[in-house]
């Protein structure tokens, strides 16, 4: 089935448009001028918002507060989102279900300044009531990561389950195995990956988040988001283009260090089918 | 599954995310709602309460609409209000438009490349949304790449305004909600059934027919999913306006934060979050039945 000119045409194009942006910046942040626009011939390319951007101690603070709160936020994600995901895929009708999954499928689209507003009112309000959490700080921003990116694991292992039946996890049952057992032993492995990108998607989307942190963060944690937004708001900034080179980077090596080692394992795998077909 | 259905261990299971979203993500809706109707003071927390106990006993609830009263007299608020629910829809229309042609090219190319293609259309979303947001800032500002290039290429003679528009903010939503649009309808598009095309072909349907009356309705779900995980979030979107938009004409959601953050304001803030979740709530419940459908009827 030919998709004809006009779909591939538009996917071009539309692949362009995604990729141009991000090309700029990678190219201007080796330009020697200021003005981060206007390329400067003579004295480019150069390393130098590099060395600035190294150099710049609040970056560099902000950046390893944001790679705890991401770590943190993201392992206590996937702890929850694979509970709801199986519970969601695995435990059939209960009561209460479809408030579970209402509140597990909200957050994925709920306008950020709501959730940042909530929690914070929330945090607030149990400070007042009982004393926790005393202040607004690290603890506060990863509570609130853990609550809107838990959402994204659920549904990443939910779906990777509704791929599988329960056939496998049946006759483990039938073999006399405990529920737990069962679950670490046989769904645990099956949903490995789906728990290995939840955890990589929660990550991502903790790093990066602004306005959330914007509301729960206290004065003295400033995430590297937070410090990126106030300085672009002032306009363009050459250092802003090295970090996002350098993100860039990150991103890409991880996508093809992941895809080089998902392939080995498939090919394993198809290794060992042949063996174990050749040897029966 | 017998066993599991019956385990003792399952409330368990079930309760901790339970606790967890009741506790970090009801509760604090409840809490918004109570406040939006408290008289702001100057103290910290600084709103009043609502409700006035003595010796355990509640002596008073005292209302204060005055948050919501304010919000339907000012105009400022209405605009901000409607010209949101214009970006989005505006938006979320060119987002279908370009995403369409891109999910249907994917899902009808080889496994080969469609891993490929796939790849490319999720990579820019694991690289931060705030960074591409602001590479369209060097692309767009006066000095910007696009002016610099058309007026090196003598096709204008005057840099174009292009910050600080409606344009620029279409651009900037369009361009960082794409993958969400592409995705859902990739999904859809990719289970169709070919067959039905060839049979419409061989009853001599022309392409362009069999596509209108074959392939649009079947995906309508995927533009459901697509359109909806667009046009939410970006009703109240906060990020995108505040680098690329208009400052004489505000969104919503920065319309929330100003009260919040720099009147300091809360139960005005308060009142404005619930006014925006009384226009999403609708369209939330439509997701959630379409996220529903989509994750429970696969086989």
């Amino acid at each position: 089935m030919k998709s004809g000119y006009f779909a591939r045409t538009g996917l071009v194009i539309g692949l362009a448009f995604l990729y141009v942006p991000i090309l700029s910046m990678v190219v201007f942040s080796f330009n020697n001028s200021r003005l981060v626009t206007v390329w400067d011939a003579a004295h480019s390319p150069t390393l130098k918002w590099y060395v600035a951007l190294l150099s710049n101690g609040p970056v560099l603070r902000a950046a390893w507060l944001s790679i705890r709160v991401a770590a943190s936020a993201a392992s206590g994600a996937v702890v929850l989102g694979t509970l709801v995901g199986f519970v969601l895929a695995r435990f059939g009708p209960f009561r209460g279900r479809t408030l579970l999954s209402a509140m597990t499928t909200a957050p994925l689209v709920m306008p950020e300044v709501i959730t940042g507003l909530s929690l914070l009112l929330l945090f607030v309000a149990l400070e007042q009531l009982i004393g926790w959490p005393r202040g607004r700080g690290m603890l506060t921003i990863i509570l609130a990561h853990i609550t809107f990116t838990m959402s994204y694991v659920a549904v990443v292992v939910q779906s990777r389950l509704a791929g599988f039946d329960e056939s496998l996890e049946e006759a483990a049952m039938d073999l006399g195995a405990r529920p737990t057992t069962v679950f670490f032993r046989i769904t645990l492995p099956l949903i490995l990956p789906a728990i290995i990108s939840g955890w990589l998607l929660a990550f991502t989307i903790s790093w990066d988040d602004v306005v959330v942190s914007q509301f729960v963060a206290g004065p003295a944690s400033t995430t590297l988001p937070m410090v990126i937004f106030s300085k672009v708001r002032l306009g363009v900034s050459p250092d802003v283009n090295a970090l996002a080179t350098l993100m860039v980077l990150v991103v890409a090596l991880g996508i093809v260090i992941s895809s080089a080692w998902m392939h080995a394992v498939t090919k394993r795998r198809e290794r060992e089918s042949q063996l174990a077909s050749a040897g029966s | 599954m017998q066993a599991l259905r019956k385990h003792p261990g399952r409330r368990f299971v079930v309760a901790v995310p339970y606790l967890w979203l009741s506790v970090l993500f009801l509760i604090p809706f409840i809490i918004v709602f109570k406040i939006s109707f408290s008289e702001t003071r100057m103290a910290m927390p600084p709103y009043a309460p609502l409700i006035e106990w003595r010796d355990g006993v509640i002596v008073g609830i005292k209302l204060y609409f005055a948050n919501y009263r304010f919000l339907f007299t000012d105009r400022l608020y209405a605009s901000a209000y409607l010209y949101s629910i214009k970006v989005a829809a505006v938006s979320t229309l060119w987002c279908l438009l370009i995403g369409y042609p891109m999910a249907y090219a994917i899902a009808r190319s080889t496994a080969a490349w469609k891993n490929l293609l796939l790849m490319l259309i999720i990579l820019p979303f694991w690289t931060s949304f705030l960074l591409r947001v602001y590479a369209w800032i060097g692309l767009l500002k006066s000095n910007g790449v696009i002016n610099n290039t058309l007026l090196s290429l003598e096709v204008i003679h005057e840099p174009l305004t292009l910050m600080q528009t409606d344009f620029a903010v279409y651009i900037g939503i369009v361009y960082s909600y794409l993958p969400f649009m592409i995705l859902p309808l990739y999904a859809n598009l990719e289970k169709h059934d070919t067959t039905l095309l060839e049979a419409a072909a061989d009853l001599g349907a022309r392409p362009w027919r069999a596509f209108l009356r074959v392939t649009l309705p079947l995906s309508m779900p995927g533009i459901m999913a697509g359109c909806l995980l667009v046009f939410i979030p970006a009703v109240g979107e906060y990020v995108i306006p505040s680098l690329l938009g208009r400052t004489d004409q505000l969104m919503i959601g920065r319309v929330l934060s100003d009260e919040f953050f720099a009147n300091r304001d809360w139960p005005v803030a308060s009142a404005v979050a619930i006014l925006i979740l009384v226009l999403l709530v609708v369209p939330i419940m439509l997701f959630q039945r379409v996220q529903k459908t989509e994750l429970e009827a696969r086989p």
